[in-house]
């Protein structure tokens, strides 16, 4: 249940290889130091001969207490670096990894747990649904896509979780109707205890998020992963006034303004540095351009008004589209 | 010792030399407590396998295991409010869910998602709440130790729990070999007889068996009162029988009875005597502290309340006993570290539970001795 954050790069070797499904690869691997991989957890992958790029993998299977670790890579037709690379790999190819990494962990005690896979975002959630079943839970598991050829372990997972899976292929007229699962469970007798996990398309987890709320579901119980929300508006230079201080310093697009602020030596507070505490709040005095909070700290009523950002995270771009023009943001600390 | 001989090399026990402080397996199901007390009203604060728990029911009457601190300060969440589905810290009124996770904090719109407890996976069976403090993906419950007999209609009787002051595994040896009772249970249900009789031990999977009759005996003074209570007036000799079986990690059956002499008992007619069962499930608290949670069940006179009564007090009195023992035997444990256990004969049945629980602690990856006092693990 606890989050990871800690891990060590390491090396892994590939020792197995095979198709699951058209475009998606089963990639076994062999780590250097071996560490349970518990359900939820990825691994991040060195991708591109040693430039430091970087792609997370779900662990699909944790073998031996993590000796063997299964990835499905699914090939991406416009890549360059990440899938096509691993697509490439050889058996006995080493690559280099992290230990498991846990962001989507898997709760004891909900009543029911539906678990929602678009995709490729069954890996995710393979593990899951074993561990559910070995517990004895009450669980459901969906399947969503668009042909059977191009979903990934679904016999296997049908063969092992019999009617708990539902599956719904786009090509054979049975779409999911996500509005209809959530009324299901909306209306089921422990709504309030069931908890949906959901790892595919940013659409399909869109309309899950959406209908999850107007049927008024706790929103502690929706749960996916968060790699880190990447914002509404791609990083760019901005600059940040301190009235208070007489100062003003810049934010280059890989930092932050927690970040420049602790470079330019101005006492801060903080403490998760990824948009959750509220520890780091800066009140916004003024500001040119747009502010693009990215946190999950205050709500949507708040980052409308946009009275307070969070320094760890929040960003700010410029309105206009001339060149050199930065947003400006004027900030009060506490 | 001579300075000519060469110094012994490490002072490391022999490898015969049985662990006195036992570790206990994290990857089971333990009892955490009689049914009746999880509530829905306050929290249960209980130790369980060294994981401190706040232990509570929701509105279905679901029983739930959180772990007893709270995400922001760890603030004892044993000592919050139960609020319907929700658990609340008594400190600054965080509230938490069944999962552990937070579903409210005070003046903010939000909820960090971050914000969760430890909740382990419970199941209720046998009158008792049940819990896995250990990987929760390994928690099949199915694997739960068979005591049906506390909740099937052929069987009455009730029991209580000891807060034993030693090492669970000191229970577990004192259960498995029965010989003690001549010496310390002397006046209650030991009898010469005990140590003289034959016994058999099997084992098998996760369980071991240790069977011993004896046959044509005076009935000692609590066996004679149950014969009683079903044959009234009964005199005479006895077959008196006790079957005792483990089931890791530390359930312990004692099928235990005694019948007329020579009417069949051993070959199993035992229509002419009475039979109950010793139900004891131990669960680690510490490595020097467990809850012993026994009872005993009849299959005779099963609608006496006056039996139930007398036999609960009467195992109650036999069980102080043991407690004291216990607590003495732990006691002197710790002042004598540079002492080793040695077995006897008798003590078989004991170290083929050892052998299983050495198992189960290896696939954790885990020694079977516990570290010193005062050794962090
Ligand atoms: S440090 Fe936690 S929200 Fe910024
Ligand atoms: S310690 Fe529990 S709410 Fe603060
Ligand atoms: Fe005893």
């Amino acid at each position: 249940m606890v989050v990871q954050a800690q891990t060590r790069w390491q090396r892994a070797r590939v020792v197995e290889l095979a198709d699951v499904a058209d475009g998606v690869r089963r990639i076994v691997v062999e780590p250097e130091y071996p560490e349970h991989a518990a359900p939820g957890t990825h691994i991040d992958v060195e991708t591109g001969n040693g430039t430091r790029r970087v792609r997370s993998y779900s662990v699909v299977r944790s073998e031996g207490r993590g000796r063997r670790l299964t990835l499905s890579v699914q090939l991406s037709p416009t890549s360059r670096g990440g899938s096509a690379a691993m697509h490439r790999l050889r058996v006995g190819d080493e690559l280099t990894v992290t230990g498991p990494l846990q962001s989507f962990p898997l709760a004891v005690g909900a009543t029911r747990y539906v678990l929602v896979a678009g995709g490729i975002g069954v890996t995710a959630l393979v593990a899951m649904a074993s561990a559910l079943r070995r517990r004895g839970a009450d669980y459901e598991l969906v399947l969503v896509g668009r042909s059977r050829a191009v979903m990934a372990y679904l016999d296997d997972l049908v063969a092992e979780h019999g009617d708990r899976v539902r599956v719904h292929v786009d090509d054979e007229g049975t779409s999911l109707a996500v509005d209809d699962l959530v009324a299901g469970i909306a209306q089921a007798p422990a709504s309030a205890a069931t908890e949906l996990y959901m790892c595919g398309p940013i659409g399909l987890m869109d309309a899950i998020a959406r209908s999850w709320d107007e049927h008024d579901l706790p929103t502690t119980n929706l749960r996916f992963e968060t790699f880190g929300s990447s914002g509404r508006h791609p990083a760019e230079e901005f600059l940040v006034r301190l009235p208070q201080l007489d100062r003003e310093i810049t934010v280059a697009p890989d930092t932050s303004i927690l970040d420049a602020l602790e470079a330019a030596g101005v006492d801060t507070l903080s403490e998760c540095r990824k948009g959750e505490c509220g520890l780091c709040l800066a009140k916004v005095v003024g500001a040119t351009g747009t502010i693009d909070h990215r946190d999950v700290f205050l709500s949507e009523s708040q980052k409308e008004h946009s009275n307070s950002l969070c320094l760890c995270v929040s960003r700010a771009v410029a309105a206009g589209s001339g060149p050199n023009q930065h947003a400006v943001i004027s900030l009060h600390l506490t | 010792m001579t300075l000519t001989s060469p110094p012994p090399a490490e002072t490391a026990p022999p490898p015969t030399a049985a662990a006195k402080i036992f570790n206990y397996p994290r990857n089971a199901w333990y009892v955490a407590a009689w049914d009746h007390e999880v509530t829905g009203k306050r929290p249960l604060a209980r130790t369980i396998a060294g994981v401190p728990l706040a232990l509570w029911r929701n509105s279905e009457g679901r029983a739930v295991a959180l772990a007893d601190a709270c995400w922001h300060r760890l603030a004892p969440l044993s000592k919050g409010k139960i609020l319907g589905d929700e658990l609340q810290c008594p400190y600054h009124g965080l509230r938490y869910n069944a999962t552990g996770r937070c579903t409210g904090m005070p003046a903010q719109e939000t909820i960090n998602p971050s914000a969760v407890v430890p909740s382990y996976p419970v199941v209720e069976r046998y009158r008792y709440v049940w819990v896995w403090v250990g990987d929760p993906d390994l928690a099949d419950p199915t694997t739960v130790p068979d005591m049906y007999q506390m909740d099937d209609p052929a069987w009455a009787g009730d029991g209580e729990t000891i807060h034993a002051d030693c090492n669970y595994q000191l229970v577990l040896d004192n259960l498995m070999d029965l010989t003690h009772e001549e010496f310390v249970h002397s006046s209650s249900i030991g009898q010469e007889e005990l140590s003289e009789a034959e016994f058999d031990v099997t084992h098998e999977g996760n369980t071991v068996t240790v069977t011993r009759w004896m046959r044509d005996i005076t009935p000692p003074p609590f066996w004679l009162k149950n014969m009683r209570d079903k044959f009234p007036g009964f005199e005479g000799k006895v077959d008196r029988w006790q079957i005792i079986t483990f089931e890791a990690p530390s359930t312990i059956r004692i099928d235990v009875g005694v019948a007329k002499a020579g009417t069949g008992a051993p070959e199993g007619d035992r229509s002419q005597g009475v039979n109950g069962y010793v139900m004891n499930t131990i669960t680690p608290e510490t490595d020097r502290t467990c809850h012993y949670f026994w009872a005993f069940m009849r299959n005779y006179c099963l609608n006496s309340q006056t039996i139930t009564t007398q036999l609960r007090q009467g195992v109650r009195g036999v069980f102080g006993e043991d407690e004291d023992m216990l607590r003495a035997q732990q006691r002197a444990i710790e002042a004598n570290p540079e002492h080793e256990f040695y077995s006897l004969n008798i003590d078989a049945g004991g170290m083929w539970v050892r052998q299983i629980l050495e198992r189960m602690l290896a696939a954790e990856g885990r020694p079977s001795s516990a570290p010193a006092l005062g050794q962090g693990v």
